[in-house]
């Protein structure tokens, strides 16, 4: 990799790390795992001045039971995350689309947080995120506060956090017992990006879908609750048929792009035939 | 315990699936690549590379990269314009071929995106990657020329303002009456098919280093063919071949983009020569997809003439093959190698073959695994498909009637090519066997019956091919600039120990391993007593390097003669040792003795240590054992074999997934069955991902938009499925080995193969193509399409 040239700091704490970008301002970047940011650095696509890298920052890394809630460090790689019993237990959900993130390699220096922060429309978990209704722990030279996954992502690689802000992990409410999940990735190889992807959580009563939530991805400059498709499959049976057809309506809510990998028309298409698979998957597991 | 095994019982190395001796060196790390070589006060080279497809240079500034850190020099085209020559091409395939300027940096117009302008020496990597930015180039955008047909459409933007026109050459072939074939025929069929552009990438990046050295320079370099570089630098630069030494350290596969003489080559030298320093480049990721020639890159129209009963009649072929901007080493005899080959395996009155090459503003094209018959294969055993479809016959029904039979060889075809050897019959059989292919077409039927939304498609694809290039008197009849021998020497050294050079280069096939079986068992001695040297142009000059499945069949035949020169040398020395006559001294596994009496008998390493000590040789020997051996073959190799491949198509998405795939391939004898294993196995890998995800795209104005790995997928191991491989043995007759060559016969043989069982599963919903890469979005649209003919929505 031959970057532009830039400083670099490693803090050993969360206040070193605020200090440190509130000292460069705006042109300094925050550095995780490294797996979106230095691609741009080596194409030369971002230009900082100043690397902060959060990998000394042991604080920020790890998942922990937080009474009601689930708290996943930012700086916790995806691998760990996968591994975590906690959150398997608490939520499957991630651990399913986690696995799904690129290879072995990546998934051990990749983190969570880093996911999140570079609000990637094609990552995979963001619209996870968005579904377990999340809550992100950002940390500034102003102080702490925390954002809903439905606040978070603004644009396109754009979220709510402001210059010099950390996010210093997720809380994960503890709500999900009874649920089914599965988040059903289409990517044209093993390791490539989603064209689309369906992340669905479904609540079952009595054999039929008591409450459901679909998150997409790759559906639109940010993840995007398919809420008109979430309110067809509530009360529908749990045969394939009911939940295709309220599927139907996975993309009302979307704005899919066209690019190399997919037209528009195309991704609209797949949001469907994908979210009635994975609500089915979801209702059987 | 274990018994020592007598000599008698000494295993033949030919035959034996050793495992490469050099694996363990590459694999832990233990080598060297031309990018790890840091000469003493190397200097590293950027390159300033065109924004632009196509547009005139007004200006180019490099002081403000002089002015920056660590910078030491910085030039444009124009300021090496004198001593930079022209990018040579060695086939200009016809006589009025047009052969534009290629100077390697561009002077006046740049013609492709990425195409040098300039070039910055510093200190280290980073300081000349960041002074770039302050080259200034100025600019005049000229209209970009994308597309094939956009580009031979009258009145278009000429990639060459002053050759005229955008047509580079046609090259016509034709045997047979061609019309009587055609309008004798019951049935006639028109298709046309697209060979998408794809990026060759080797693991290995390309890189080059050069050294001024004494009075001459040694240029190392990640190539396949130091010695043809070594020729044509001299020839583009006009320093004297002698002075030139090149040499290929490890390379990490080439698949053919590394057959080329390179801008940067060349530059690096006149580098070296003008700084008096070491100088290096190497290349990123995305400056290789964008400047390493592509491959690929026809539009193939396709008539094929054929009775009701499916005896073919006869072939029409019209290519346009995409050259981009300029005419690199082979750029225009790629179709050319492909020509021969639309006929494939079968028997037919009349073939006919024009291809025009074409400019366009785009990265050339050349060399790319296969060369020319993956694309005339693709072509043919598709139609074949569509042929069996509309006679509404089985494909395989349909080849077995046309194929030439087992007892037919050696069979001259249409396409003007003799086949020395091979069976047809036996291959297919073994692989319909090993596929299950009645039981999957049973379940084709049932899923079909069943309306299953994942249908079953079944392809086939038996192919030939031709390669062990080549016969130095075909090459010259078709204008290539050079041969197609390749050369040996055999050393036994005093100590018994055995040196072998050989002049083709390998770049990750094994050369190492399978030259020492063949020498183990030709001389009898240990596998282990054997090094194979390679790659540098001061331990063996003379050579033709590797590429088109040559280097076992030519190159180790060449190593088969020396051997036998040697031996035969041993002998007379022997006989004098055993006071015996030449004629009576036979050689058994490395000792030799007189015929009747095993005993007493002498070792050939004695008689390499008398050679050596050379006191007292019989009358004309002269001292040392060893001895050289060019070969030139007589014919092509024709390897051949029947794959079959089942796919599942999701018809609601559109993906396909390769569900198995069986390749029986006649390779002739093989010398090492673990290294064909995997020559096999890495082509079937690399034709499938044409069939299903490989595909250079470029927007309008020629900007290469699949730029990285994200953008341009190669399939990995967790994408293919297990693939079931067997042989059939019909040894090859234009070689002592038997052998046939194993490189590209994979990539051949699949891409067909896998598009076909793609287009078998869709058929009944009325799709008749999907243009490769039969992506989902592809597929989906395929049906989509089929089924708004058909006069309803899906
Ligand atoms: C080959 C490859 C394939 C991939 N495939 C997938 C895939 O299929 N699905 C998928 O979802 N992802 C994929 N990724 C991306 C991967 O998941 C990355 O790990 C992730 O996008 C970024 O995480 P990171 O820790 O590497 O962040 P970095 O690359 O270090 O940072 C990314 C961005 O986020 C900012 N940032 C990071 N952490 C914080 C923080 N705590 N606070 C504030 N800002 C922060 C950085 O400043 C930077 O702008 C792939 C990556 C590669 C290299």
């Amino acid at each position: 990799m031959i970057p532009a040239p830039f400083d670099y700091v490693r803090p050993d704490s969360l206040a070193g790390a605020v200090a440190a970008l509130a000292e460069a301002g705006e042109d300094a970047k925050v550095l995780a795992g490294g797996q979106s940011l230095l691609p741009l650095l080596r194409m030369r696509l971002a230009y900082p001045e100043v690397l902060v890298d959060l990998g000394g920052i042991a604080e920020l890394r790890g998942v922990r039971d937080d009474g009601d809630f689930l708290w996943i460090g930012a700086a916790t790689t995806h691998y760990e995350v996968l591994h975590s019993s906690l959150v398997r237990e608490h939520c499957a959900l991630l651990a399913r689309a986690t696995a799904t993130v690129a290879d072995p390699a990546v998934r051990h220096r990749g983190t969570i947080g880093g996911s999140l922060a570079h609000a990637d429309p094609a990552g995979d978990l963001p619209a996870v995120a968005l579904v377990l209704d999340a809550r992100m722990a950002v940390s500034g030279p102003d102080g702490v506060r925390e954002l809903a996954a439905a606040d978070f992502f603004v644009d396109y690689l754009t979220t709510a956090m402001d210059d010099g802000e950390v996010l210093t992990g997720l809380r994960v409410p503890k709500v999900w017992a009874g649920w089914g999940f599965h988040y059903e990735k289409f990517a044209r190889t093993a390791q490539s990006w989603a064209v689309v992807g369906v992340a669905a959580a479904v609540r079952e009563r009595d054999g039929a879908v008591a409450e459901a939530r679909i998150g997409l991805t790759n559906m639109g400059a940010v993840p995007v609750r398919a809420r008109a498709a979430e309110s067809a499959a509530a009360g529908a049976g749990l045969a394939a048929g009911p939940l295709r057809a309220a599927a139907e309506q996975a993309d009302a809510e979307a704005a899919p792009p066209s690019d190399l990998h997919a037209q528009a028309d195309y991704r609209r298409h797949l949001a469907r035939v994908l979210t009635g698979r994975a609500l089915a998957a979801a209702a059987s597991g | 315990m274990t018994a020592t095994p007598d000599a008698a019982e000494r295993v033949p190395e030919i035959g034996r699936a050793r495992r490469r001796k050099e694996d363990a060196r590459l694999l832990t790390g233990r080598t060297r690549w031309t990018d790890n070589l840091d000469p003493a006060g190397v200097l590293h080279v950027a390159f300033v590379r065109s924004p632009l497809a196509h547009g005139a240079i007004r200006s180019v500034d490099v002081s403000g990269a002089l002015a920056r850190p660590g910078v030491v020099a910085a030039f444009s085209g124009a300021d090496l314009a004198a001593e930079q020559g022209s990018l040579p091409c060695a086939w200009p395939v016809t006589a009025d071929i047009v052969l534009p300027d290629h100077p390697p940096m561009a002077v006046e117009e740049v013609r492709y995106v990425g195409e040098a302008v300039a070039c910055v020496v510093a200190r280290d990597r980073y300081a000349a990657a960041d002074a770039l930015e302050a080259v200034e180039v100025d600019y005049e955008p000229l209209p970009a020329v994308v597309d094939m047909a956009a580009a031979l459409a009258e009145g278009a933007p000429l990639v060459h303002a002053d050759k005229g026109t955008n047509r580079s050459f046609v090259w016509p072939f034709e045997s047979g009456d061609i019309a009587a074939a055609v309008d004798g025929a019951e049935v006639v069929l028109r298709r046309r098919y697209r060979q998408q552009r794809l990026i060759p990438a080797a693991m290995e990046p390309r890189a080059v280093v050069c050294a001024p050295e004494g009075e001459g320079f040694t240029l190392w370099s990640s190539t396949q063919v130091p010695h043809i570089l070594r020729v044509m630098l001299a020839m583009v630069t006009g320093i004297p071949e002698h002075l030139i030494r090149v040499v290929a350290p490890d390379v990490g596969g080439g698949f053919g983009s590394k057959l080329q003489v390179t801008a940067e080559e060349v530059l690096a030298l006149l580098l070296a020569r003008r700084l008096d320093r070491p100088v290096k480049w190497t290349e990123s990721r995305t400056e290789g997809f964008q400047t390493t020639h592509h491959g690929r890159d026809q539009v193939q129209d396709v008539t094929i003439a054929a009775d009701r009963d499916g005896r073919l009649r006869g072939l029409k072929v019209d290519l346009l093959a995409d050259m981009g901007a300029y005419l690199m080493l082979i750029t225009p005899g790629i179709p050319i190698l492909g020509a021969f080959m639309f006929p494939g395996i079968y028997k037919m009155d009349a073939y006919a073959f024009s291809c025009t090459g074409v400019f366009t503003t785009k990265v050339p094209t050349d060399a790319y695994r296969g060369a020319g018959r993956p694309e005339a294969t693709f072509a043919i055993e598709r139609i074949m498909d569509e042929l069996a479809a509309e006679l509404g016959m089985d494909p395989l029904e349909l080849r077995r009637r046309n194929w030439i039979r087992h007892e037919e060889f050696p069979y001259t075809g249409v396409g003007g090519l003799t086949y020395d050897s091979g069976d047809y019959e036996r291959a297919t059989a073994r692989a319909v066997e090993l596929f299950g292919y009645e039981e999957l077409r049973a379940e084709q039927a049932r899923r079909r019956e069943a309306g299953d939304p994942v249908q079953l498609g079944i392809g086939i694809s038996t192919y030939t091919e031709m390669c062990g290039l080549a016969p130095s008197r075909v090459l010259g009849e078709l204008s290539y600039a050079a041969g197609g021998w390749e050369h040996a020497s055999v050393r036994m050294l005093p100590t018994g120990k055995v040196e072998v050079v050989t002049g083709s280069t390998p770049h990750g096939q094994g050369h190492a391993t399978a030259w020492s079986q063949i020498v183990a068992d030709r001389l009898g001695v240990p596998f282990e007593d054997v090094r194979v040297l390679s790659g540098d142009t001061q331990v063996g000059p003379r050579g033709m390097d590797t590429y088109g499945s040559r280097s076992l069949v030519v190159g180790g035949t060449a190593v088969v003669r020396a051997c036998e020169r040697v031996v035969d040398k041993a002998r007379r020395l022997a006989a004098h040792l055993l006071e015996a006559d030449v004629g009576d001294v036979e050689f058994t596994d490395g000792a030799f003795a007189v015929r009747g009496t095993p005993e007493p008998s002498v070792g050939i390493q004695a008689v390499a240590l008398a050679a050596f000590a050379a006191h007292d040789l019989p009358e004309g020997v002269e001292p040392s054992l060893d001895s050289d051996a060019a070969f030139d073959p007589d014919n092509f190799s024709f390897p051949h074999g029947t794959h079959l491949c089942a796919v599942e198509v999701d018809t609601e998405t559109g993906r396909v997934s390769v569900r198995s795939y069986v390749a029986v391939d006649d390779v002739g004898k093989v010398v090492n069955p673990l290294i064909v294993e995997g020559q096999v196995h890495g082509g079937l890998a690399q034709g499938i991902a044409q069939a299903l995800y490989e595909e250079a795209v470029h927007d309008a104005e020629g900007n290469l938009l699949t730029s990285t790995m994200a953008d341009y997928l190669l399939p990995s191991s967790a994408d293919l499925p297990d693939f079931v491989t067997d042989r059939t043995e019909t040894p090859a007759t234009g070689n002592p080995l038997g052998a046939k060559g194993v490189g590209e016969a994979g990539t051949i043989a699949s891409t067909p193969a896998v598009v076909n069982a793609v287009v078998d599963a869709l058929r009944p919903y009325g799709v008749a193509d999907v243009e490769m890469p039969c992506k989902p979005e592809r597929v989906w649209r395929a049906l989509w399409d089929a089924a708004a003919r058909n006069g309803g929505a899906r």
